[in-house]
């Protein structure tokens, strides 16, 4: 794992020049693995990530009958018609919503909350970091029996209940915290002297905002919404306990995985893999050709 | 920006002071700057020079006095305000924006017409143009240095305030960017003042220099005549070399003050002392210093020591001498004759200097009036 | 705002400038918090003290499903006797989960920061990419790979492995899908302080002790504290109160607190008073771990 020593190997001793000597195989296969072995286990354990992302994908091809446990043979069906299964495809479509609202929303409240701890002194900054920290410490099953005690006996006097609406309550809440973590962190990499600078030069407080620390922690804020749509995307607990007769596709999921989960689940959680890999890599693509591209046009110039 | 205030004149500081807590980091200094002037602040770190410059800049605010330029009052304005612009220490450029776009930020929030034009003229002054359209992270640190300049110099504020600006760069690199910002501030004719730790730095670029210690303004004046005249330990010891010894002064001869200092009578001009009685601390630049084998004739003010080290330095020959007191003295002899005295650590030999180039300043340091 | 600066530069006024400024930015300050903090206010804190409300509720006999407040310390009674067990089986399982998940994604934090270069990002796309599927359908995915007719257990079986006979429904599945689903969140944070180290330094200590497992245990190994300490805890955390696990994987019998929290809320009439003394139980018994852990390896801050 740490810097390996590689053993000097002792020449025989009949004499300096020996061009014939060369290290047992089983000696030179351990050197070998020696010498690789963080970079050989670190592929086992990608291997081990992707093994059950490779068997939803195949049983997306499983003809099954009843359940989709055991392989019985292949077929496209499953491909040709997701939706095919009732509630699949109204489930996926409403985490989807579910997911938009509450990252925008908890990526814009989270944003804000991040700036005022990051560039400003007031009093209670050690409160505020506390109830940003708490929640994530907290057990996501403790969330949702709090959440549900509180829409069902305090909220739905108020006419709230169990539904869209407070699925998108909970999940405002439990990605807010990720949000405010991960924009605070790339607006303490900002030279403050870079804001100081844009006030230097004329720029208001709102122009300072909008020209200077904007376009800067936009990347920050960015991989924050992305953290925040993979969070509600992918919940299933506390989604469970406030959702009422709501179905998410997790959900959808987890209540069908009694039964054994229908191909079509797989071909669409697969589908949302294959989507999501392929706009991390777009991103990173974009993100190095436009970088790029501005070091060739400096160097024409 | 509504709340611009166009100001002309000198800067004056009036009783100025800025506290952080129990902290003063400036302590009630008054201070005028007069239109056109190079200035430099000097001062080790910590003294309260920065703290100072973003008063001026506007980025502090003062606990009390007033930051004036000319007839405008400016406390209390904010940075976007003052016709007052900073190149900052590492710089701080934009570095979401193009070289050209750095510049050209402030004249396009000032909505200035001839942005475009003003931007071009600045960039050629620090000779950026064919890199106008690159990213600051594509820079060397002393381009970086230029394009800050320029980012300030577009605005033609009515002072340019420079803060450590070539901390960053190496010994070479410095050299040239002194001479470039001394032939710059003459071409534009502003208001410069620099802040720097660097004394060699102050005294080579700026017309005045002003050393700070413990955040008052410790002696004001052109380089020259701080260094030839320093009025507190402090400066004399901040500025250059010098050697120093503590004693008594015990009486008068004409224009002189007689002290006993390392044993034996030295005579220091009155109009050089800053004290005439009691205590004094007395002082001479080791290039003011003769070093010879034998007693000199008549002159006084001689005092017999050991050398320690000998140093060819060139045009010069560099001398660490231990003194009876226990201090070591430096001193520098010009290389003008063919053949100098051969002296070897361990010998004895006498140093001389002119009573009118030795000073006299407190042993304390405390008790000053800045 | 430049209305007020005319004021403050007033001569007259100057000396007072500086306050007005100040209590002016802890203003905007507190307007940039108060949307944030009122919502975690309204659906964190708020149902917090409503469930510890609960938590003290009785029924009432004869109506399940209806409470009335109450001080009723044996919901606390209950939830430290009856469900000992189950309290120990989440905390062993999550710890072991835990060590587990140190011990797979160490060698790949450590290959990602120090020996992949110009794989590095690619390497991340690959931690990250599987948990773009649903959770869930990869932990049903475990359930086939594990189960009897599965190759795992087939294999173990012939190698004599395999002395129960089964993987699938037994502690072992629980684990090794705890392991399995928490694992990114042990590898990101030590691979970000890996990275942050200087591998000069590194070197230097194989220099020094010219041996690699002196060198990990004394330099490598602390350098990533702080990664380490971030990474145990997002994994303990959510393992110690998943129950979809051992839903999925696990036995019949022998459940952890979180499947018992859920059943009680969720299947059980009556079960709300409980099942929420459970929940603070819970609570309270990881944030003092969390507390205890951080001031015991402590970084000064982890937000």
């Amino acid at each position: 794992m740490a810097t390996v020593t590689t053993p000097r190997t002792t020449p025989p001793a009949t004499g300096a020049s020996s061009p014939g000597y060369r290290p047992s195989l089983a000696k030179r296969v351990q050197l070998w693995l020696a010498k690789h072995f963080a970079m050989l286990s670190a592929i086992l354990v990608l291997l081990y990530l992707f093994l059950p992302v490779a068997y939803t994908f195949a049983f997306s091809f499983n003809d099954h009958g009843k359940t989709n446990i055991v392989w019985q043979g292949f077929t496209w069906e499953h491909w040709q018609d997701p939706c095919g299964v009732a509630g699949a495809c109204e489930s996926l479509v409403t985490s989807l919503q579910v997911g938009a609202i509450s990252t925008l929303v908890a990526t814009v409240l989270g944003t804000l909350m991040a700036l005022a701890m990051v560039r400003y002194r007031y009093r209670g900054k050690a409160a505020s970091n506390v109830l940003i920290f708490v929640p994530m410490a907290t057990p996501e099953i403790v969330m949702g029996a709090a959440l549900l005690t509180i829409f069902v006996q305090g909220f739905s006097n108020i006419g709230i209940h169990l539904g869209f609406g407070t699925i998108v309550f909970s999940h405002i809440m439990f990605c807010l915290s990720f949000v405010v973590v991960t924009v605070k962190a790339r607006i303490q990499s900002l030279d403050p002297r870079i804001e100081e600078a844009a006030q230097d030069l004329y720029a208001g407080p709102v122009q300072t905002f909008w020209k200077v620390t904007f376009p800067l922690i936009l990347p920050g804020i960015l991989g924050a919404a992305m953290l925040a749509f993979s969070l509600s995307f992918d919940d299933f607990i506390i989604t469970n306990f406030v959702s009422g007769n709501e179905n998410t596709f997790p959900k959808f999921v987890y209540v069908a995985s009694r039964r054994g989960i229908p191909a079509e689940a797989n071909v669409i959680g697969f589908s949302m893999f294959v989507l999501a890999v392929l706009l991390v890599i777009g991103a990173q693509v974009v993100g190095s050709a436009r970088s790029s591209r501005s070091r060739g046009r400096s160097r024409s110039e | 920006m509504a709340g611009f205030r166009e100001a002309r004149g000198d800067l004056r500081l009036e009783g100025v002071t800025k506290a952080f807590g129990d902290f003063t980091a400036v302590d009630d200094i008054d201070l005028t700057v007069p239109r056109g002037s190079f200035f430099a602040l000097l001062g080790p770190s910590g003294c309260g020079k920065t703290t100072t410059l973003r008063m001026v800049a506007g980025l502090e605010q003062p606990t009390a006095g007033r930051v004036m330029i000319g007839d405008t009052d400016l406390t209390g304005s904010r940075p976007y305000e003052r016709p007052v612009n900073t190149v900052f220490q590492s710089y701080a450029l934009f570095p979401h924006l193009t070289i050209r776009d750095n510049v050209a930020f402030g004249p396009k929030r000032r909505k200035d017409k001839d942005a475009a034009r003003r931007t071009d003229e600045a960039l050629e002054l620090v000779q950026m143009t064919p890199l106008a359209g690159r990213k600051p992270a594509q820079l060397s640190g002393g381009q970086q240095q230029r394009v800050a300049l320029a980012r300030a110099l577009v605005n033609h504020p009515e002072v340019l305030l420079l803060d450590e600006p070539l901390g960053a760069l190496d010994l070479k690199l410095r050299r040239e960017m002194q001479v470039e910002l001394k032939r710059i501030q003459t071409e534009v004719g502003l208001t410069f003042i620099h802040v720097t730790h660097d004394q060699e730095e102050a005294m080579t670029m700026a017309d005045t220099v002003a050393v700070m210690n413990r955040g008052r303004i410790e002696q004001l004046g052109a380089p020259a005549s701080l260094y030839d005249l320093p009025r507190t330990r402090f400066v004399a010891n901040f500025l250059g070399q010098a050697n120093t010894g503590v004693g008594t002064i015990e009486g008068t001869d004409g224009d002189h003050l007689v002290a006993d200092v390392l044993g034996t009578k030295v005579r220091i001009l009155r109009s050089r002392s800053e004290v005439h009685e009691g205590q004094v601390l007395f002082g001479v630049r080791p290039e003011k210093v003769t070093v010879s084998r034998d007693q000199p004739a008549g002159v006084g003010n001689d005092v017999k020591g050991v050398v320690r080290d000998v140093s060819f330095l060139g045009v010069a020959t560099s001398y660490l001498v231990d003194m009876p007191s226990g201090a070591t003295w430096s001193c520098y002899e010009q290389n003008l004759d063919v053949d100098p005295i051969d002296l070897r650590p361990g010998d004895e030999v006498w140093l001389t200097w002119n009573p009118g180039h030795a000073f006299g300043v407190p042993v304390d340091d405390a008790v000053v009036p800045a | 705002m430049s209305g007020l600066a005319q004021v403050a530069g007033d001569p007259g006024v100057s000396r007072a400038a500086p306050a007005p400024e100040s209590t002016k930015r802890s203003r905007t300050a507190y307007l940039l918090l108060l949307p944030g903090a009122l919502w975690l206010g309204v659906f964190f804190v708020l149902p917090l003290v409503q469930l510890a409300s609960v938590s003290l509720q009785s029924r009432y006999p004869g109506f399940p499903g209806y409470y009335y407040r109450d001080v009723n310390v044996e919901n606390y009674v209950s939830a430290l006797t009856d469900y000992a067990p189950h309290f120990a089986r989440s905390f062993l399982y999550a710890g072991l989960a835990t060590l587990l998940a140190f011990v797979v994604a160490y060698p790949l934090a450590y290959a990602m920061a120090f020996k992949a270069g110009r794989w590095r990002n690619l390497m991340m796309i690959c931690v990250i990419a599987p948990f773009f599927t649903s959770f869930i359908l990869r932990t049903f995915a475990w359930s086939q790979i594990l189960a009897d007719e599965g190759w795992v257990a087939r294999t173990l079986d012939v190698l004599h492995l395999l002395p129960g006979g089964h993987i699938i429904n037994t502690p072992v599945a629980v684990v090794a899908g705890l392991t399995y689903n928490f694992l990114p969140f042990m590898v990101l944070p030590i691979y970000a302080s890996l990275e942050r180290a200087d591998p000069r330094v590194i070197e230097a200590g194989g220099d020094l002790y010219a041996n690699g497992f002196t060198t990990f245990r004394t330099v490598t190994l602390p350098m990533s504290m702080p990664g380490v300490l971030a990474g145990t805890l997002l994994t303990f955390i959510p393992a110690a109160g998943d129950f979809v696990n051992m839903e999925l994987l696990g036995p019949q019998r022998g459940k952890m607190v979180g499947n018992v929290i859920n059943d009680q809320f969720l299947a059980i009439p009556g079960g709300y008073p409980v099942a929420a003394a459970l929940s603070f139980t819970l609570m309270a018994a990881i944030l003092a771990m969390v507390f205890l852990y951080v001031r015991r390896f402590g970084t000064e801050e982890l937000v």
